[in-house]
């Protein structure tokens, strides 16, 4: 089958891969352009483990084909901290938000994506944007107890 | 109580660190198994049965092979004969030989140059079945007339007249039941049923392994135990095990799945076929739920005695478990034992029966066996507390287990905290909120034994004064946090100057998983005993250079001081000065114990949830959940809190939503997360916790081992709680909307 080339930016850089046309643009973070911060947990759209955002909306990499990148602007948890670790990547290590850590990138992606939207969240309005986060090993109590510090300590910074 | 408002004589443990691998883990680079890749990696791909129980009657691979890129082709006839007893059961479930057992049972595996292309050649591989008849239901499984699935499985123990899918049976007990059941006021009798469920870890199987032809080989693998991976391998394939280097990878989750090997052999006996090319190898999510270690699923009697005032006179269950096409992994051994462990009762008698059904071979689930055997026990419990209006907690306090009751399983208990969780749990407010219409409560307690096991831990002192500790067990949830603070606090030096890593097999002794809740216990005693060598030699070294007795030398705050008649002749030596001097005092300075360990100590916990239930629809949501339980001594109450909270949620998606849904076809029908339905954040409310300490005497710091007994009591509570809210008792896991209604409407 032949490949189709695909010029794309991810967290700022521009990037250029080749892909078969089945392969999704999770196959190709982790496979093409070696970022394997996005995690697979079941390739159905179903655990959030993927997640990054695509021209700012939130979505599950292993849902969207490689090809459809093209052109896009394309952010994973590689890019969430610059110098400094983003305010919700602190905030989950101080909370002990994690345990196994493998639904933490798709979480981390997704509750920025709801902070940019909506600075001060109801724990309700929290637990619904995650709902398609599963995690196994926290019960996300910590979880949502960590995204409610960051969003906090992000509006007193404002 | 947690350390955070108590004050003791620690430093370090009790406090809330940051995790040393938090920062890799919040920003992408920690490397789980699927992350791993070497340099001209192939993919492989896995056939698997559709059907439940079928004859192989031939495996064609000869198109798959006829494609450019493929590399190799494995089915059973690749591997070594002649082996028995568990080694065959493993090597018969990495690829099924005669028979395929069970839906999703691999019977074939294709590596090549990409994982589209493994995809395409593995549906190339022609498999011809002679479909045969099959039972997946435990019950069914027994009863007369089932199909045997597997002849001869019945070991000893085994009855005559029982159904040949009977594995396995077992009994023991003490004291004159007929008498216990006579001196009761009332005597109630029932059956339950649990589901199996899945552990449900979100990071699937995954490896990647290299193997040449003189049959050595590395593996790179997301593990419990990679000791565990690196015998089981070796014997499915007839190599020798020092062969066999085995690293493993940060983990993704694994509750006890992660413990054995499910495909591991595939990728090292394809990667000799190819010549010696590492592969890779990664489940998709419906593989790990059609062939990776659900937990059995159960059918259980239960019989209780009780007086007006609540004294349990005497107890009898009879378990059916099933754990998959293979003997020996139903969790009977562990769940008769802990059916009565939290009480203390004058007469019990316990059997059961393992079965084997056409279904994939069952794995350890968090406390294996102890959450079936609480829903059956605490259930009635709760049934016959409700009939007789007595407070389940005073019920309990009057009949549970204390410090050197003899355990209804037989040793006598050292020191345990049941009482005081139960005292906890009374105490707490939620146990006095008012409850409103079609709102219930509920209450009940679990155990889990706790584990020592293999261990082997080193430590070396570094020259700047820092020291790296070597453990075998893998960190699922913050335990490099607490072996940490456990070794700086012996030590006597900050928590940032300890690094814990965790090896691969060719750097220690032999290491068991971590499961069992042993890992903090077990690593986190050898740590401290590897620090302490270490500190004596420290010792030494300071009293050499003072020219004193080492016995006059005493380890304080990460210094030696002179002591006794030397006390102040001479400044402390700091195990910084002490590591920069080493290589000239006697060279590096390290500790190291191995051990199996023993005075593990027993855990308890008692949780109280309320929920309401839609009368409508008979949806069940949990308004508020209370976990109490004894963790000896938190060493890190965060991850102790985890602990309980993920246990908690794992045991309200047991006893809510999670089942194994097989067709009459004998094939899983929900074999993806959408159908499979684990507890998301909306369904959960906030999962409070009190941590009860009463230190385990086994330990240094008093560790018992936190990660078990949490999923223990979620699933008769909150059964009880729909009892409370609705009049129906759901007897058969899980309380579903549809099954809650329909019990709704069958009371009328
Ligand atoms: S891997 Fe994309 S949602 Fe699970
Ligand atoms: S921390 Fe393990 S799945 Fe969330």
């Amino acid at each position: 089958m032949s490949k189709i080339h695909v010029t794309t930016t991810v967290n700022g850089d521009p990037v250029e891969f080749l892909a078969d046309p089945r392969e999704t643009l999770l196959d190709a973070l982790r496979n093409h352009l070696d970022l394997t911060g996005t995690k697979e947990g079941c390739g159905t759209g179903d655990c959030g483990a993927c997640s990054v955002t695509v021209d700012g909306t939130l979505v599950c990499s292993c849902l969207m084909l490689a090809a459809e990148a093209n052109g896009k602007r394309v952010e994973t948890i590689e890019g969430m901290a610059g110098e400094e670790l983003h305010p919700l990547q602190r905030k989950f290590i101080e909370h002990a938000a994690l345990q196994c850590g493998f639904c933490t990138p798709g979480i981390l992606v997704a509750a920025k994506a709801l902070l940019e939207r909506n600075p001060d969240p109801t724990d309700t309005e929290i637990r619904y944007w995650l709902a398609g986060n599963l995690c196994r090993c926290t019960g996300y109590d910590k979880i949502i107890r960590a995204v409610q510090d960051a969003a906090a300590e992000m509006r007193g910074a404002a | 109580m947690a350390r955070d408002d108590v004050k003791t004589g620690y430093k370090l443990i009790g406090t809330r660190p940051n995790r040393p691998d938090g920062l890799d883990k919040v920003t992408g680079r920690a490397r789980y198994g699927a992350d791993f890749s070497l340099p001209g990696m192939l993919h492989a791909a896995v056939v698997r049965s559709p059907h439940a129980h079928a004859r192989i009657v031939k495996i064609d691979a000869s198109k798959a092979l006829a494609l450019d890129g493929v590399k190799a082709v494995v089915t059973r006839a690749d591997l070594p004969t002649g082996l028995t007893g568990e080694e065959l059961n493993l090597q018969d479930n990495t690829l099924a030989g005669e028979k395929a057992l069970y839906d999703g049972h691999a019977v074939a595996a294709v590596a090549a140059t990409s994982a589209l292309l493994a995809q395409d050649a593995a549906r190339l591989i022609e498999v011809e079945y002679e479909v045969l008849p099959h039972v997946t239901d435990v019950d069914a499984a027994m009863a007369p007339g089932a199909p045997v699935i597997r002849e001869g499985v019945a070991d000893y123990s085994v009855p005559e007249g029982m159904n040949g899918n009977v594995a396995r049976y077992m009994e023991f007990g003490h004291g004159d039941v007929d008498a216990g059941f006579a001196a009761a006021d009332i005597v109630r009798e029932q059956t339950y049923k649990t589901e199996a469920t899945h552990q449900g870890y979100i990071e699937p199987h995954a490896c990647v392994a290299q193997m040449g032809e003189d049959g050595r080989g590395e593996m790179w693998v997301c593990t419990q135990g990679h000791w565990y991976i690196r015998r089981m391998c070796a014997s499915v394939l007839g190599i020798e095990a020092a062969g066999l280097r085995v690293t493993p990878s940060e983990i993704g989750g694994g509750f006890g799945g992660k413990t054995t090997i499910f495909m591991e052999p595939l990728p090292l006996a394809l990667s000799k076929k190819a010549g010696g090319r590492p592969v890779k190898l990664v489940m998709s999510r419906s593989e790990v739920l059609r062939a990776t270690g659900p937990t059995a699923s159960a059918s259980m009697d239960v019989k209780l005695g009780m007086k007006t005032d609540g004294t349990i006179t005497a107890g009898q269950v009879f378990f059916r478990m099933q754990g998959g096409a293979f003997p020996g992994m139903s969790p009977i051994g562990e769940a008769l034992p802990c059916a009565f462990a939290c009480y203390d009762i004058p007469a019990l008698k316990h059997e059961a029966v393992e079965v084997i059904a056409n279904r994939p071979k069952a794995a350890a689930y968090r406390a294996p066996g102890s959450p079936m055997a609480a829903f059956a026990v605490e259930s009635l419990v709760d049934e016959m507390c409700r009939e007789l209006k007595l407070d389940p907690i005073a019920v309990r306090l009057k009949n549970g287990a204390k410090n050197g009751s003899k355990s209804s399983y037989g040793p006598v208990y050292n020191v345990i905290g049941l009482q005081e969780t139960l005292e906890a749990a009374k105490a707490h407010p939620n146990y006095a909120i008012p409850l409103g219409p079609n709102q219930g409560r509920g209450v009940a307690s679990g155990f889990w034994f706790n584990h020592g096991g293999e261990t082997s831990v080193s430590l070396a002192v570094g020259e700047d004064g820092t020291a790296t500790v070597m453990i075998g067990t893998p960190d699922i949830g913050g335990s490099r946090a607490s072996i940490g603070l456990m070794v700086a606090e012996c030590l006597g030096i900050p928590y940032e100057d300890v690094r814990v890593n965790v090896v691969e097999t060719g750097a220690l002794g032999v290491n068991e998983p971590t499961h069992g809740s042993r890992a903090t216990f077990a690593s986190g005693k050898a740590a401290v005993e590897s620090a302490r060598q270490a500190i004596a030699e420290m010792c030494r070294r300071a009293a050499a250079d003072w020219g004193i007795d080492a016995e006059a030398v005493e380890w304080k705050d990460g210094a030696a001081h002179p002591a006794g008649p030397n006390a102040g002749k001479h400044p402390p030596m700091t195990i910084g000065e002490i590591g920069s001097k080493m290589g000239s005092t006697g060279g590096p300075i390290s500790g190291h114990h191995e051990v199996t360990a023993g005075g593990y100590g027993a855990s308890f916990g008692t949780h109280v949830v309320d929920v309401e239930v839609d009368p409508e629809t008979g949806r069940t949501t949990v308004l508020r959940y209370l976990v109490v339980q004894d963790a000896g001594t938190a060493i890190h109450p965060a991850y102790v809190e985890g602990q309980y909270q993920g246990g908690a949620a794992q045991g309200i998606g047991w006893a809510l939503n999670e089942e194994y849904v097989y067709g009459t076809d004998g094939r899983l029908q929900n074999p993806i997360f959408l159908d499979y339905r684990i507890p998301v954040a909306s369904d959960l409310p906030m999962i409070d916790t009190v941590i009860v300490e009463v230190p385990n005497p086994g330990h240094p710091y008093g560790v018992r081992g936190v990660g078990e007994t949490g999923i223990t009591p979620p699933l008769p509570a909150i059964a009880s709680a729909i009892a409370g809210a609705t009049g129906a008792r759901i007897r058969s896991l899980p309380c579903s909307p549809p099954k809650v209604l329909a019990a709704i409407k069958a009371k009328g």
